[in-house]
């Protein structure tokens, strides 16, 4: 496993290079959505209207973080459970996303989207809210404001750090990790 | 009759919940440090000593350790001698979560089960609490709390399986819930089991499983041989720590019994992930 930083937005020669167990530093700007915000987003796509950021080597992270306290950008921020989006994020793929973070396994249609596209599924540390607040400099709502802990925010994130599961070539990180370590009788 | 006032109740609830947030207890810290040291997978030690940061982290920031605070859940052993005077158990238990919820800044997570809707304005801040009363002899008011997070529960599952099936069954059965979980419900976990009684009874004890300390022996001792039995089995998965494949992906199996029907064996298997936030007071 190779260990790189990089910085947002990320080009198809960035996410090309990285292979599933590569650790990457992730600096710069990304954006929050869960599903909710996930569908809105796709909504936009369907009828042609424009987003609220640009999705052209985007990275979006899949949080509900705690209320921040007084004074911070950001309460606790780790990983939600990805297979959530799997209807929506094909499409954002299709559209320029480059990245996403999460947590648990991603359907065929979202690792096919990956490999056609050029896009990389990060595993971020569940449970590690804390720590992985800790990278993140700035957070502000840029959109639907309404969906409370869901709202899109725009993060600056400096040293993310988030492990490649699924990479452009088509491997899956779940499924290496466990077949290497697996005790057949 | 003993009497404790209310006040003192909520009080002592509210520190309880709002520590437990931000603060891994004993066990499982020790439970993953143990772990830590085993596993032979580089990348899922990585994650390991990043669950450990987290911990201390947030210990010393008093920040919660998940974004995802969990509904708050209790089980609440009252002694038949005691009373509380100015209010209910169970108004108590709820005022006191949903004070240290919005004070300890934490997350709002109950919503309608239709719409989605959170329900921190109509019901209350992360309200109800799910509580669990039990009557006990004796004049004092026992308490132990979990946050418990979604991930770990969405892939829980029960079944009752025909008594033929026995031991053999049921871990055949925790083995799948759990491959089936992989990556899921952030491993390491610790698997609560409750075996025997009726379909209800078997969930409520493999949730009530989960409370004990992990690492301590089942006193059965036949318990204890098939608790030891089914995590080395499951550790076999090869799942490791966020299922990045490893050597260590159970941190405990915890299993209680009841008697059931002749005609039946009810079997349920609830998750818990690393972030293993319960503790407990006696009043
Ligand atoms: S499963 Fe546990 S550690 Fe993982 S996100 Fe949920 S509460 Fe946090």
């Amino acid at each position: 496993m190779a260990e790189y930083h990089m910085t947002t937005p990320l080009s198809d020669e960035d996410v090309s290079k990285l292979q599933a167990g590569d650790i990457v530093y992730l600096s710069g700007t990304i954006y929050t959505a869960r599903d909710a915000a996930h569908k809105r987003l796709v909504d936009l796509i369907e009828k042609g209207e424009q987003l609220p950021f640009d999705l052209k080597g985007s990275v979006i992270y899949f949080v509900g973080p705690t209320p921040p306290k007084p004074g911070e950008p950001i309460g606790s921020a780790g990983p939600t459970t990805s297979y959530r989006m799997d209807s929506y994020s094909p499409i954002l793929i299709e559209h320029g996303q480059k990245g996403m973070i999460g947590k648990g396994k991603r359907n065929q249609a979202v690792k096919d989207a990956c490999k056609k596209y050029k896009a990389v599924y990060f595993g971020a540390t569940g449970g590690a809210g804390a720590l992985i607040a800790k990278s993140i400099k700035k957070a502000e709502v840029i959109a639907y404001p309404e969906l409370g802990p869901e709202a899109i925010r725009r993060l600056e994130v400096e040293n993310f750090p988030v492990t490649v599961i699924n990479d452009t070539h088509g491997n899956d990180l779940y499924e290496m990790g466990r077949a290497k370590y697996e005790v057949k009788d | 009759m003993r009497e404790i006032a209310y006040d003192d109740l909520v009080k002592s609830v509210k520190a309880m919940v709002m520590h437990t947030a931000s603060h891994l207890p004993e066990d499982a810290l020790k439970a993953i440090e143990e772990a830590y040291r085993n596993e032979k997978s580089e990348v899922a030690k990585s994650v390991l000593k990043q669950i450990l940061d987290n911990a201390h982290l947030a210990a010393e920031e008093d920040r919660p350790l998940c974004q995802d605070t969990g509904l708050a859940v209790f089980f609440v052993k009252v002694g038949e001698d005691v009373k509380v005077t100015g209010g209910s158990i169970r108004d108590a238990i709820n005022q006191a979560t949903e004070e240290a919820y919005k004070e300890g800044f934490l997350r709002a997570s109950t919503c309608d089960c239709f719409d989605r809707h959170n329900l921190k304005d109509e019901v209350g801040y992360n309200l109800p609490a799910i509580i669990h009363f039990d009557l006990v002899p004796g004049d004092r008011i026992e308490i132990e709390y979990a946050a418990k997070g979604g991930g770990s529960e969405n892939v829980s599952r029960a079944t009752v399986l025909a008594p033929a099936q026995g031991k053999e069954g049921i871990k055949n059965f925790v083995k799948q819930v759990i491959s089936d979980a992989g990556p899921n419900p952030c491993p390491p976990i610790i698997v609560g089991i409750g075996i025997g009684g009726t379909f209800e009874v078997a969930a409520k004890s493999s949730k009530h499983a989960l409370f004990r300390e992990a690492g301590t022996p089942n006193p059965d001792p036949e318990l204890d041989a098939f608790e030891k039995e089914i995590k080395e089995e499951l550790n076999k998965l090869g799942i490791g720590a966020m299922g990045m494949g490893g050597t260590q992906t159970v941190l405990a199996v915890h299993i209680e019994k009841n008697p059931c029907h002749i005609a039946s064996l009810p079997v349920s298997v609830n998750v818990q992930c690393h972030s293993s936030r319960h503790s407990h007071i006696t009043l």
